[in-house]
């Protein structure tokens, strides 16, 4: 009797309830007009332009082809500029975790007074719009000179200084939710290590980070999205075409290719395909650690 | 596992093991006792290096920002800097045409977020909460302009929006010479046409926010609300919507800050001229637009600062505080 009653609510499917329907409706009819204009651009992108000139952009096609891909992907060195991507974010991401699970550890696992005062910093750090700083850093990165170590000469217009500020700017976010997570391993476990005459690095490399993978997980799939997604940060501080990442190379893109809209669609497209791929992959660790640190702006 | 950890953030950490809590007190002295000088000075470089990196890029030059803003700077060596006092701000409130508006749109752009996406979010999430079928389809429409950047969105609207080749005009059939509803270009419409994308995206991340609020609620008090005999709007009015009480706070939080930090879409669809102008877009302006006009760029910076620390400290100091309490 008792167990029926436990496993009822979950065996209980009524073959066809009308609100349930109704829901149903209402979710698919609203996701399909959520995904209309991305679906939108894709049809755009599938069409050349001499048939959408002349047959007008709603109209049935005549033929579909990924011609326009192709040639935005050759046409606008677009393999350039997603390595110049690759060559940012790659460091940015793994910098920024290794140190705010540095700053974590110490803040969770040795100085508590400090633990608050640095995860204060940190987090309000993070949540302040960048506009905030980039006056004076835009200043500090064109006086910053570094001959012979960026292409440029200086911090500015390098993929170093766009690492510099991603890795400055995101770890405000992972200080927070790297710190939480570390306190909540039992402290024994240091505790032991560190009666046994385990040095701080130790404990630190080898027992607690590798119980932290989840959350390094969630943060690095966040991150990785993130920072390929930056916008802002590229747009100011790179001045040179060539050195810009994928996101801000589309503008360029687009301007250069503005009378042929077909292709800028295929081209905004290719440059959200990587991001996809992560997001689809990793859904869960995405989600999860977009609400680890719920507080992210 | 990762997931249980997430919805319980960032109360969390108010709950630390009854265990911990002698321990936090007992640690230090042992610790002093046991590290060696390596070990503190290892202790003093991992959490040295990423603090010195973090404060001087952003909290520095927060601080240079509000310096700055009380004089000129043509950014041509360090001779030309002059101190103002606080004529910028007084220029930036009575001279700049600009500000206004765009200090008018920064709010415009958080009332829209709040009452059109937050909602729908909500209402989303709450339909998806109920164990029904596809319900990973479903989240995964929404959420995608979450995951894609704010500038690949921002082109994929300017099909939509452009008024000779784009969706709309094309179905109303206003993309005939004269009768162009130019919705990106009229001073009246643009704002507007920038926040429906701006909503088509936000609301995905509110859904995602409330989802993860909605798993935390404990089921029995569903079964409760059930067998007195509430309906499901007064289960969700009167018994759900009050244990979601954190998450609205972090949904507040975000929207306000996402209202203020709102630029890409911006400044892809026009560069924010004409109806869309807003404080980032300003600040923006500054740097990389013709006049490089420090002091005053930064004035508008410190306005932007001001308003976003008056959300972010009282936010702060209530959730650790909190924390502390436990």
């Amino acid at each position: 009797m008792a167990s029926t009653a436990a496993s009822a609510p979950r065996r209980r499917r009524p073959p066809v309830r009308p609100a349930r329907v109704l829901l149903h409706l209402f979710l698919a009819g609203t996701a399909l007009a959520w995904l209309a204009p991305l679906l939108w651009a894709v049809y755009a992108a599938l069409r050349p332009y001499g048939e959408t000139s002349t047959k007008g952009y709603v109209s049935w096609p005549d033929r579909l082809s990924l011609g326009n891909f192709s040639d935005a992907f050759t046409q606008s060195e677009m393999p350039h500029y997603f390595g110049n991507t690759l060559l940012i974010a790659v460091p940015a991401v793994l910098l920024t975790l290794f140190l705010s699970s540095c700053v974590a550890f110490y803040a969770s696992r040795f100085d508590f007074r400090l633990n608050l005062a640095l995860l204060l910093v940190f987090t309000a750090g993070n949540l302040l719009p960048q506009q905030v700083i980039i006056t004076p850093l835009y200043r500090l990165y064109l006086l910053v000179d570094l001959p012979g170590i960026t292409a440029s000469g200086k911090l500015y217009d390098s993929a170093l200084g766009l690492v510099l500020i991603h890795v400055a700017f995101q770890s405000g976010f992972c200080v927070f939710v790297l710190s939480n997570y570390m306190r909540m391993l039992p402290h024994e476990l240091t505790e032991a290590a560190l009666v046994d005459g385990a040095s701080v690095w130790r404990m630190y490399w080898q027992i607690v980070l590798p119980l932290c993978r989840p959350a390094m997980a969630a943060l690095a799939t966040l991150l990785s999205i993130w920072i390929y997604n930056d916008f802002f940060w590229a747009i100011v501080l790179i001045s040179t075409g060539e050195n810009m990442p994928i996101t801000s190379a589309l503008k360029n893109l687009s301007g250069q290719y503005f009378t042929d809209p077909n292709l800028v669609a295929a081209g905004a497209l290719l440059t959200a395909i990587p991001t996809l791929i992560v997001y689809f992959a990793l859904q869960r660790q995405f989600v999860s650690g977009l609400t680890l640190g719920a507080s992210k702006g | 596992m990762s997931t249980e950890t997430g919805t319980r953030t960032p109360e969390a950490a108010a709950e630390p093991p009854p265990a911990g809590a002698s321990a936090k007190e007992r640690a230090p002295q042992g610790h002093r006792r046991l590290l060696t000088r390596r070990d503190r000075l290892i202790l003093g470089l991992m959490a040295g290096v990423p603090t010195l990196v973090h404060l001087a890029l952003v909290w520095v030059a927060a601080l240079a920002s509000i310096a700055l803003a009380f004089t000129t700077w043509d950014g041509i060596g360090f001779g030309s800097i002059t101190w103002v006092g606080l004529d910028n701000f007084r220029q930036l409130f009575t001279d700049n045409p600009q500000f206004w508006p765009a200090v008018q749109h920064n709010v415009v752009w958080f009332v829209v977020l709040i009452l059109i996406p937050t909602p729908l979010g909500l209402f989303l999430a709450v339909q998806l909460d109920k164990r029904i079928r596809f319900s990973r389809v479903y989240q995964t429409a929404f959420f995608l302009p979450v995951v894609v950047s704010f500038a690949v969105i921002g082109f994929v609207w300017q099909l939509v929006y452009n008024p000779d080749t784009g969706l709309i005009n094309s179905l109303i059939g206003a993309n005939e010479p004269g009768h162009y509803i130019d919705w990106i270009g009229d001073p009246d419409l643009n704002l507007w046409a920038v926040l429906i994308a701006a909503s088509w995206r936000h609301t995905g991340y509110m859904m995602i926010l409330y989802l993860a609020g909605l798993k935390g609620v404990d089921p029995s008090l569903r079964e409760a609300s059930a067998l007195d005999g509430a309906n499901e709007w007064q289960t969700f009015r009167h018994v759900i919507f009050p244990t979601l009480r954190p998450t609205n706070t972090i949904v507040l939080v975000v929207t306000i800050i996402e209202s203020l930090r709102a630029f890409d879409l911006v400044f892809v669809f026009n560069g924010g001229a004409h109806g869309t102008e807003l404080l980032s877009i300003l600040v923006t302006d500054n740097i990389i637009g013709e006049s490089s006009r420090i002091g005053y760029g930064s004035a508008i910076a410190v306005v932007l600062l001001l308003i976003s620390l008056g959300v972010i400290i009282p936010y702060l100091v209530s959730t650790f505080r909190k924390e502390r309490r436990s």
